[in-house]
């Protein structure tokens, strides 16, 4: 860090940017080590496994409008609820937040030409397909269908096959989340524009310093959990077999060591996102810049020590039981700096009811209600009641859809101009805003209840007295599948048809915003000069390198 | 609106935001009936929350959907707004405020988890045993015989290995049941799909949970084959059920009546259909079924139990819901012969 303003200058750095051809559509489908290409491969195949997981979640809630299971087999239903979570995670927010927004924009960010070791970012990119083949290719072996937590022994028993490729699959999206957190350090840390201070480096940069670290930290242990079940089941180990002497709970701690994490590494890029976005569309300077960065880390080092309240029902001893209640609980407090953070920016603002913004504020509305469940979650008492019904259910999607998803959505209606060049449609963001939010609410708000009133999860078959309420969720559901449907319709329209983007539609104030749209291969012909902060909105600052004065941009949306 | 001063409105938002957060987070009808000892101290603490929880939602909630009517951008103008970028006193405010308010949600769960006998799992000495042992479940299962899979051997437990079982995880004596013994301890355990109830001390097996009203219960944990997950939502208490481990629930039953016993860790194909019940008898109506079952199973030969509960008696705890499916999911005359079998028997019957 010392380094800061000493950046390692690559040999593609030193050299004055040529005039490279831009990319033909074909160059996407290969391995190319540019980043923007890398990032919107990542972007483009986590969409596609979204809409494969989504339509495996509209499968389960039709099974789930009944009480019977007379839609799909049990057994088919748990593969559909493991592989739904699994894709959902890793397959989709991770690869998207991470790996899609953090390759197109981290050096465009900090003025960098390229991530620091541009191979090592292909193969980590390239991991990727095979890993979602592999787990598409389990279905022909019946699925795994032990849920995406895989306990052991159940997962030890049941569709072996299938299991082993899941967790292979696992690994190899694991190992390319490791390739991909060394790059974005490394590319932060030494590769930032000398002129761009520390406290100018966009919050999104730190979200993912903190993201970075996380999986760093975490991945190997899920790896190295997942590499013994995978030993259990096909060479006859038996470290989590409790009839030879194994432990089937060391596995859960194993397991939550990374996965709670993960639930960070979902949420912590998409807080990035969502201060980008505020202050663009609110014409505000971010509120409490270095709050949000040090919540960020705080988050980042707290997030380690709270797993055991995945397993408060479980094999787990008091102290534990309350020691991880106390840690959980105060994750809430640097959770809800940013919160207020984000509200406070939106007072004073000239606020612009963008695609981005609607999507942004959307998240912070759904995030309140999605952090209050959980404080209600970390206390254990509490939790022993709720742990493992639709409580939990309507807590995580909340925070994971009505949280990192409508991120997601905010920053792809956001970059969208940036990354293709052209503006999208406003009209049809809105009716896609629309309807998410009402979907989101209608399917995921009835859950607390039925959760709290003795519906499990996982259950393919329950208790009719819950049909109304479930009848309720599955409508819900197709809402939101059918909210899909202008979103997709206006990005592929888009892309194809839309109106030019400049190279600044929406007089942002990062560097991203001061190369053309899209950026030419190698970002800038000439690296552009910081001379003011990231957020600094109405305070009559110059765009960094920009000759066009900020009245002349062009204002794309219709207001 | 122009004439009321600032903080006397303030003052006003104060008051009705308080009483409708109190008034919700005593009227939110979220939680089932109260059926344990356990069950008022879980839902003050949740009650507490859904106050704390709904002042915090209606007031952030509200600004942020007062900012963006009152800051919108209007028709023409497209400047910037203004350009406040911190302020450290409330900054220092809003962090102080959660900080407050989760270590009290922090201390108090702890001391509701301490009451509800949290801190305590274990030690339960066997004592006064009113009902003499039975003579079912009492031979040892022959090697090599497993049940749904890579299980264990496991048969009904014997007075000698309750006093035996130690459950290192779960809950034990809560505060008002200290240094006591438990009343009734009833071995349980876990299968796909099914949870099976033994009662050491008079020998009874059965698919459904009896207990007598207001007396102290212990319930000794086990899982045959998978993780499943001993709920009973009316009672506010679940714990896992682990195969070769010992876990615990301890607890007085509050309310005559019969609650659903729910399968809340996924254990495979039909773990919705893992449903059971507790019926919570009046201290007379159990001795009344204690003594009925005592006799009917000592006469039962453990085959004829078998058939039965493929047949989907009253021992199975399958109800109306899974009995189309009791084939398909695998629990077997054998599988059950298989838990508390005389050997010949169930070479006989595999
Ligand atoms: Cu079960």
């Amino acid at each position: 860090m010392a380094q800061a303003q000493v950046p390692v200058e690559t040999g593609v750095i030193a050299t004055p940017a040529h005039v490279h051809e831009p990319w033909k559509w074909y160059d996407y489908f290969t391995f190319n080590i540019d980043h923007k290409v890398i990032g919107i491969q990542y972007l483009v195949l986590a969409f596609v496994f979204y809409l494969i997981g989504g339509l495996m979640a509209v499968a389960m809630r039709t099974e789930l409008a009944t009480a019977d299971p007379d839609f799909i087999s049990p057994a088919l239903y748990n593969a559909f609820l493991t592989n739904h979570g699994t894709i959902m995670i890793f397959f989709w927010v991770v690869p998207a937040a991470i790996g899609g927004f953090g390759n197109f924009l981290v050096p465009l960010m900090v003025g960098a030409r390229d991530m620091a070791f541009p191979k090592l970012n292909a193969i980590a990119f390239w991991l990727n397909p095979p890993a979602g083949a592999l787990l598409l290719g389990s279905f022909f072996f019946g699925g795994a269908q032990s849920g995406w937590t895989s306990y052991p022994p159940l997962s030890a028993i049941t569709a072996n096959t299938a299991q082993s490729m899941w967790i292979l699959a696992l690994v190899l999206v694991g190992s390319s989340s490791i390739l991909g957190s060394v790059n974005f350090l490394i590319t932060i840390f030494f590769m930032k524009v000398p002129s761009m201070r520390w406290d100018q480096l966009p919050l999104y940069c730190w979200s993912m310093v903190a993201t970075s670290v996380l999986a760093l930290v975490s991945t190997p242990v899920l790896a190295a959990g997942l590499t013994l079940l995978l030993f259990d089941i096909n060479f006859g180990t038996s470290f989590f077999k409790p009839e030879e002497g194994g432990n089937v709970v060391i596995y859960q701690h194993l397991f939550w060591f990374y996965s709670h994490p993960a639930v960070y590494l979902m949420i912590l890029p998409i807080f990035g996102v969502m201060s980008e976005v505020i202050p663009v569309h609110a014409r505000k300077p971010i509120f409490g810049y270095k709050a949000i960065a040090y919540s960020s880390l705080a988050i980042c080092l707290l997030g380690l020590f709270v797993w055991v309240h995945h397993m408060f029902t479980s094999g787990t001893p008091p102290w534990m039981r309350l020691f991880f209640t106390i840690s959980t609980l105060i994750v809430a407090v640097p959770t809800g700096v940013k919160i207020f953070s984000w509200v406070a920016t939106l007072w004073g603002g000239k606020i612009r009811y963008t695609g981005a913004m609607l999507f942004a504020v959307g998240l912070l509305s759904m995030f309140v209600l999605g952090g209050l469940s959980g404080v209600t979650l970390g206390a254990a008492p509490f939790d022993v009641h709720v742990h493992d019904t639709y409580y939990v259910v309507a807590h995580f999607h909340y925070v994971l859809f009505g949280g990192s998803v409508f991120g997601l959505y905010a920053g792809i209606y956001h970059w969208f101009p940036k990354i293709t060049g052209r503006m999208m449609n406003e009209t049809w963001a809105r009716v896609h805003f629309v309807l998410t939010f009402i979907g989101t609410n209608i399917t995921f708000l009835p859950m607390h209840q039925l959760g709290m009133h003795g519906m499990p999860r996982r259950v393919a078959m329950y208790d009719p007295q819950f049909e109304a309420l479930n009848k309720l969720c599955t409508f819900g559901a197709f809402v939101l599948a059918f909210s899909i449907l202008p979103f997709l319709f206006n990005v592929i329209w888009s892309w194809s048809k839309g109106p030019k983007a400049s190279g600044n539609p929406w007089n942002a104030l990062t560097l991203e915003w001061t190369t053309d749209s899209p950026p030419i291969v190698e970002n800038w012909e000439v690296l552009p000069v910081v001379t003011h902060g990231p957020y600094d909105y109405g305070m009559n600052v110059g765009l960094n390198g920009q000759v066009e004065p900020v009245e002349e941009a062009i204002a794309p949306h219709s207001s | 609106m122009k004439q009321i001063p600032a903080p006397l409105l303030t003052l006003i938002a104060g008051v009705v935001i308080t009483l409708a957060s109190l008034w919700l987070g005593y009227n939110h009808g979220l939680l089932p009936e109260q059926a344990s000892e356990q069950a008022p101290l879980v839902d003050e603490l949740f009650n507490v929350m859904m106050v704390i929880s709904t002042a915090l939602f209606i007031v952030v909630q509200g600004m942020i959907i007062w900012f963006m009517i009152r800051y919108r951008q209007r028709a023409g103008d497209d400047t910037d707004g203004i350009p406040v970028d911190g302020n450290l006193p409330l900054e220092a405010l809003w962090t102080a405020i959660p900080a407050v308010l989760v270590i009290g949600i922090g201390v108090y769960s702890v001391e509701v988890f301490q009451e509800m006998g949290g801190l305590s799992p274990g030690s339960h000495p066997m004592m006064g045993h009113q009902h003499a042992a039975a003579v079912v479940a009492q031979a040892p299962s022959p090697d090599g015989q497993s049940i749904g899979g890579d299980t264990m051997p496991l048969m009904a437990m014997t007075e000698a290995e309750a006093a035996d079982f130690d459950p290192q995880y779960g809950f034990g004596a809560g505060t008002s049941m200290m240094g006591n013994a438990p009343d009734v301890t009833v071995a349980v355990t876990g299968m796909q799909y099914a949870w099976l109830f033994n009662y050491p001390n008079s020998g009874i097996m059965t698919g459904e949970l009896h207990i007598p009203v207001g007396k102290d219960v212990q319930l000794d944990l086990t899982a045959q084959d998978v993780i499943h997950s001993f709920w009973v939502p009316q009672f506010r208490l679940k714990q896992d059920a682990l195969p070769g481990q010992q876990t615990g629930l301890r607890f007085r039953a509050t309310k005559v009546g019969t609650y659903p016993v729910v399968c809340a860790e996924l254990c495979g194909s039909y773990h919705g259909g893992m449903r059971s019940q507790v019926i919570v008898h009046t201290q007379d109506e159990y001795d009344a079924w204690l003594e009925e079952n005592q006799v009917a199973q000592a006469e039962t030969s453990p085959d004829v139990v078998a058939a039965n509960l493929s047949k989907n008696s009253s021992m199975l705890p399958t109800g109306d819901f899974l009995q189309p499916y009791v084939a398909e999911m695998g629990i077997t005359p054998e599988a059950i012969a298989h838990l508390h079998p005389p050997a010949s028997e169930v070479d006989s019957a595999s």
